[in-house]
């Protein structure tokens, strides 16, 4: 059974219509690629999935149960992560204090109470993150500002891995990254992927799709078109199913 | 799994940075040398006159009610707001806790203790104000404080038809004002560097603090996780209008009177002393102690240039050089520290009011 479900979402932006009764299914334990051309509707999907965004339409099911996400707090309680492509960092403070926003370690205590917190815990809590992950993360205690694209990627991929109990969508991950950096986080995909987490990655990558999905959802014009398991499904299949060629030879 | 170890260590080794290395960083530092090299010019130029114990007290004097304004003015800068009201919220407080005492006979301890709560109340209140508007209203933070340094000022004139309250207990005047803790340090300053040391600790040991800086850094950010932004910027403010209101009571009791006419300028020479001191206009960046330190020069500079028989006008020029300079360094350094980040610089806002570069997007 899926963790995640989603059946008929609708969500009109004026005369747009983003989503057109679109279903979309995240499983434990896979990684799920969600692609489609641009406007196909793809980010509002994954923005509605993580209480983002609200739909005007449709049923959201959590472990069988209907949800309700009507606020990013909603979806994270579910165990439910997103990394969006701005990657919400706060770019003066160091990898510890990014991995641990919102959820710093407090001390014991009186002290604790008084809003002090566990640096050394949040440190070493940190190091597993990042080397569990493969992170190239190079140093704790400099602002992530200065870091190169590739690092921050790692760092916001692991933060919602650190998190993450149930799903972890990934929104472009690897647009901005070079070659190595690519390689790097979707070798950390996969590590969250074997933890038993359903990871959802937006790629307009194909190869990349290939090499690292479980399992291919397809939108275009704001509904899911086709579902492919990767291993059975082509470059070819892939990129007619995006742009409708296949439909039309279909017809 | 090797090599994950070894990551590991590597990473768990990474020395925290030490004092003096972080000290280094900030524009404190070399805050700090130019200071240390005004001390030496002066001392040299007015060797019987500069460097006495009677001209350093005077002037960690002069400037421990600036630093105490300067900790809830460090904060809010920090989170790339601005508070222009704190010297008219000083003003109201001081007049406030005036009232406060002499309605009290404007003797005697309970007197003094009555009118420092109500003068420390009245800037929190004030504060409350200015943070519900920034965080709440979304006004920016500009205009919200230019209304109520406006306001301000106003209703103190309002309260006391613009004349000035002399009735202060005098055991205030006597311990806070003029009294020394021990030898020739002053009562006075040991209370500011206790603030500035609370200050120093809420900003950067605890989890209060560190919001402060992600605010700054990036509220976005904050909100994704969960942080309540508007909370966090509420207390920032707060705190502002608190420390607004300590240093009404201390300017009270150091001056024996209120000063409603005297603080037009006050905000404005903090705000210096904050950015001097190498806190970053754009937020998420800066410290109480460079505060302290960027406060101290405009100090110096004006007990300098009165004993080498400098016009003391000219501190005022040199003053606004070192700012102007303090925020070019800024720029530079964020240009270099965020260079091929792939990040376009963030639009130069302050308070809310975008000053250079295109509004972000989204």
């Amino acid at each position: 059974m899926a963790i995640l479900e989603a059946r008929g979402i609708v969500r009109t932006y004026g005369q747009v219509v983003a989503l057109d009764e679109a279903d979309f299914t995240v499983e434990a334990g896979e990684v799920t690629a969600l692609i489609g051309d641009n406007g196909a509707g793809k980010s509002t999907m994954i923005k509605i999935l993580s209480g983002t965004e609200q739909p005007e339409g449709g049923t959201i099911l959590f472990k069988g149960k209907e949800v309700k996400l009507s606020k990013p707090a909603d979806a994270r309680n579910l165990g439910i992560e997103t990394v969006f492509q701005d990657l919400a960092l706060c770019p003066h403070l160091d990898a510890v204090n990014n991995l641990y926003l919102g959820r710093e370690v407090k001390r014991k205590g009186l002290l604790g109470a008084l809003g002090f917190m566990n640096r050394k815990e949040m440190k070493e809590g940190s190091v597993g993150a990042f080397s569990e992950l493969g992170a190239t993360v190079r140093t704790l205690t400099e602002p992530v500002g200065s870091m190169s694209g590739g690092q921050k990627q790692s760092i916001a991929v692991a933060r919602s891995a650190s998190w993450a109990n149930e799903i972890i969508f990934l929104d472009e991950p690897t647009a901005a990254l070079g070659v190595v950096q690519t390689k790097n986080v979707l070798e950390m995909v996969k590590r969250v992927r074997d933890r038993g987490i359903g990871v959802v990655f937006i790629s307009h990558s194909m190869p990349e799709v290939l090499q690292v999905s479980d399992r291919v959802q397809v939108m275009r014009r704001g509904r899911r078109v086709a579902v492919y398991k990767t291993s059975e499904t082509s470059l070819e299949e892939l990129v007619g199913t995006m742009t409708g060629a296949l439909d039309e030879e279909v017809a | 799994m090797s090599a994950q170890t070894a990551l590991a260590h590597e990473l768990l080794d990474t020395p925290r940075m030490s004092v003096w290395r972080r000290l280094s960083r900030v524009q404190a530092a070399q805050i700090v040398i130019v200071l240390v090299v005004l001390c030496v010019i002066f001392s040299i130029m007015a060797p019987d006159a500069f460097p006495t114990v009677f001209n350093l007290r005077s002037i960690i004097l002069n400037t421990s009610i600036f630093a105490v304004l300067g900790v809830g003015a460090t904060l809010v800068i920090i989170t790339a707001g601005i508070d222009l009201s704190i010297g008219s919220v000083l003003v109201f407080s001081s007049v406030i806790g005036a009232q406060v005492m002499g309605a009290m006979g404007a003797q005697g301890w309970g007197a003094a203790l009555a009118g420092t709560i109500a003068s420390i109340a009245a800037g929190a209140v004030w504060g409350l104000i200015n943070g519900l508007l920034v965080a709440k209203a979304k006004v920016p933070a500009f205009i919200v404080t230019l209304g109520t340094l406006g306001a301000a000022l106003g209703l103190a004139q309002v309260i006391t038809g613009g004349i000035d309250l002399y009735e202060i207990p005098t055991v205030l005047v006597d311990t806070v004002g003029f009294g020394n803790v021990f030898a020739e340090v002053p009562t006075l300053t040991v209370i500011a560097a206790a603030i500035c040391v609370l200050g120093g600790i809420l900003l950067h040991k605890t989890r209060f603090g560190l919001y402060t800086y992600a605010v700054g850094s990036n509220p976005e950010a904050c909100r994704r996780v969960g942080i309540n932004v508007d909370r966090q910027l509420i207390g920032v403010y707060v705190i502002s209008g608190t420390t607004a209101g300590i240093a009404g009571i201390l300017s009270v009791a150091y001056f024996q009177q209120t000063t409603i006419g005297g603080n037009s300028m006050t905000a404005l020479t903090v705000i210096a002393g904050v950015v001097i001191g190498g806190t970053s206009l754009f937020g998420g960046i800066g410290t109480i102690f460079g505060t302290v330190i960027g406060l101290l020069i405009p100090v110096m500079l004006q007990a300098g240039f009165i004993i080498i028989g400098v016009q003391a006008y000219w501190q005022g020029v040199v003053v606004g050089m070192f700012l102007i300079g303090a925020v070019y360094l800024d720029g530079v350094r964020r240009a270099r520290a965020f260079k091929g980040s792939g990040k376009k610089s963030k639009p130069l806002q302050v308070g809310g009011l975008t000053l250079r570069g295109k509004e972000k997007e989204g």
